[in-house]
């Protein structure tokens, strides 16, 4: 079955490839045909064989800054339902979708033969993701195979080979141009604002070939065997509008239930502060920070939370901040929009009760 | 078994740092300097790996300019056997460093790499995932937990991921990259720091690995960050609740 497409695919590539003078490679034949500018970028969707993730939706959109035709790649094992969630999205122009078994297992071991194969037929001019867990696990393995230095979260485009980007957890902005005949990056979510998933249209898909052996033998080196995922009722961290975030002065794992409290009449998403997740208050998947989660909501309310360094890099660019804070030497309010130095466990309750009025 | 563990030298996370002001960088002349946070994790896992019998010996690389050997000599104290400094004056970017440690690798044959998950001045947590990509090896980033199973010649490593943890089981060699949470480094004692003085650094350059250094990414600029405007800090949660309503509209 997988067979048949793949030879399909490959008639369809040599039709096109009579189409166009046959002794030019895909870019050079891009570039004859539409100029100078033109780009073929591909998107990797994260995914969890369910759902597509939400920041793949940034990244078509930062895909889309760079400018050219943008294929969404997805690399799974259940594309029946995946295919749907995405195939409608704005400036996508092509599904490829790559099927296998092993897919089962999203690891980066796996999926990058997939990428580096349809790269080297395919010769794209960028290749990028988003810049969470899958994103930064996944395209530094494939770029080093193609030999190229990636760029990790990426804030802005100037040109397809100029990126911007913060360094020193956010201290600095640097403004850099790659020389690679592919770029590769991750972009973050909270610098590119989600294209349309429902724009009427619906993306061609396409059957991409899997490198069987390459795949299988990744998959005898390394398997997952247990996942441990944290269940929330509250909106998801990193694409939330409002988050509230509790630092070590909530003092104890039972009195971050005030903060859990606000974010439900806020209904807002619950972040915090690493000296919070080190003391056991909340698991380590809700840390806001350099080496945590980015956001960038319209309102974070900071509880407790000194605002080191590392903190505020991941949440300076939200719109309001609050911070909420007995210390009034503490370095949040610094970057509050509004401060109120208070004993947050007075503060905090009378807060959310008269928040709703 | 050999573990290795590469560290690097950057400014310290306490330093507020400055832009030069002709914007070619981050000033780091005068600035305190210090182990990078995640190697000093990656580095104390490989001693616990070793105090517990399953590793023979602990080897420390740091890539970069001369005074990378005071970091290493700083792993030392903390416990490493020995260190290798491959010398390069400039910075160089991950793929660099994937490059030397992959040719290390193939001289000293480490069963398993341990590199922290990203440095903290430039923040691109690449390097464990392209020197795996590079050595065709399975990698386990961003682990909060390490199990080593001799035997069965396997790793079985939690890692943080966007939802919780995944636990993945390797096998050796394997790369490495640690997370915050995966333990508490130890402080180097005095003695052990006099003891360090005495354990040997092989130094080598790029050349002698064989390893051209690409330098595919120029930096046009580096600035600073725009300013956020001064904020109010207001007298009570009713007033907290008033401008959140009427003036930021955020509520």
């Amino acid at each position: 079955m997988v067979f048949n497409r793949t030879l399909g695919l490959l008639a369809r590539q040599l039709q096109l490839a009579k189409s166009h003078s046959s002794q030019f490679s895909p870019i050079q034949r891009a570039l004859s045909t539409s100029g100078a500018r033109f780009n073929r970028l591909l998107v990797v969707a994260d995914h969890n064989n369910e759902t597509i993730t939400p920041i793949t939706f940034n990244a078509i959109a930062a895909a889309h800054k760079v400018g050219g035709t943008i294929d969404v790649l997805i690399i799974t094992n259940s594309p029946d339902k995946l295919v749907p969630q995405i195939e409608g999205a704005e400036h996508v122009n092509k599904i490829l979708v790559a099927n296998h078994k092993l897919f089962d297992q999203l690891l980066a071991e796996r999926l990058a033969p997939v990428i580096v194969n349809l790269h080297n037929k395919q010769a794209f001019t960028h290749i990028t993701a988003g810049a969470n867990s899958f994103g930064s696990n996944v395209l530094p393995r494939v770029a080093a195979k193609l030999n190229v230095q990636p760029m990790t979260g990426i804030i802005g485009i100037n040109s397809p080979d100029t990126f911007v980007r913060p360094i020193y957890g956010g201290q600095a902005i640097q403004t850099y141009k790659s020389k690679d005949a592919v770029k590769i990056f991750t972009s973050r979510a909270t610098a590119f604002q989600r294209v349309n998933v429902e724009s009427g249209k619906k993306a061609p898909v396409e059957e991409v070939e899997v490198p069987n052996a390459e795949v299988e033998k990744a998959a005898a080196l390394t398997q997952l065997v247990g996942q441990e995922l944290s269940k929330s009722e509250r909106p998801d961290l990193t694409s939330a509008s409002v988050v509230v975030s509790g630092g070590r002065g909530l003092k104890s794992k039972e009195n971050f239930d005030l903060v859990y409290k606000l974010a439900e009449k806020l209904n807002a998403a619950v972040g915090a502060s690493r000296a919070a997740v080190d003391a056991g208050y909340v698991p380590n998947d809700m840390q806001v920070g350099q080496t945590g989660k980015m956001v960038a909501p319209d309102l974070y309310v900071a509880v407790g939370i000194s605002g080191a360094i590392q903190h505020l890099s991941g949440m300076k660019d939200s719109k309001t901040i609050v911070a909420i804070n007995k210390d009034p030497e503490a370095p949040i309010f610094q970057v509050a929009d509004l401060g109120l130095e208070a004993d947050l466990f007075k503060a905090v309750p009378e807060l959310t009760e008269k928040i709703s009025k | 078994m050999k573990i290795m563990v590469a560290v690097k030298r950057v400014v310290d996370y306490a330093v507020k740092i400055r832009v030069k002001p002709d914007k070619t960088g981050v000033e780091t002349q005068n600035v305190k300097m210090s182990m990078n946070p995640f190697c000093e994790i990656a580095l104390e896992e490989a001693l616990r790996i070793r105090e517990s019998g399953l590793a023979s010996e602990v080897v420390a690389v740091s890539v970069g300019p001369a005074q990378c050997v005071d970091t290493l000599r700083t792993g030392l104290a903390m416990g490493a056997d020995r260190g290798i400094h491959v010398e390069f004056k400039d910075g160089l970017n991950p793929l660099s460093v994937a490059k030397v440690l992959r040719a290390l690798v193939e001289a000293e044959k480490p069963g398993l790499l341990i590199l922290g998950k990203q440095a903290i001045d430039d923040d691109c947590n690449q390097t464990g995932q392209m020197l795996a990509g590079l050595l065709k090896w399975p990698q386990g980033t961003f682990a909060s937990k390490v199990t080593l199973d001799k035997e069965k010649r396997v790793a079985t490593v939690d890692r943080e991921v966007d939802g919780g943890i995944e636990t993945v089981l390797l096998d050796l060699p394997a790369v490495i990259t640690t997370d915050l949470r995966l333990n508490q480094p130890r402080y180097a004692t005095l003695p052990n720091i006099m003891k360090a003085k005495s354990k040997v650094i092989k130094k080598y350059t790029p050349e002698d690995l064989n390893v051209e250094i690409k330098s595919d990414l120029e930096v046009l600029q580096v600035t600073e960050p725009p300013k956020r405007k001064a904020g109010v800090v207001v007298s009570s949660v009713n007033e907290l609740i008033d401008k959140l309503k009427n003036e930021a509209r955020v509520i």
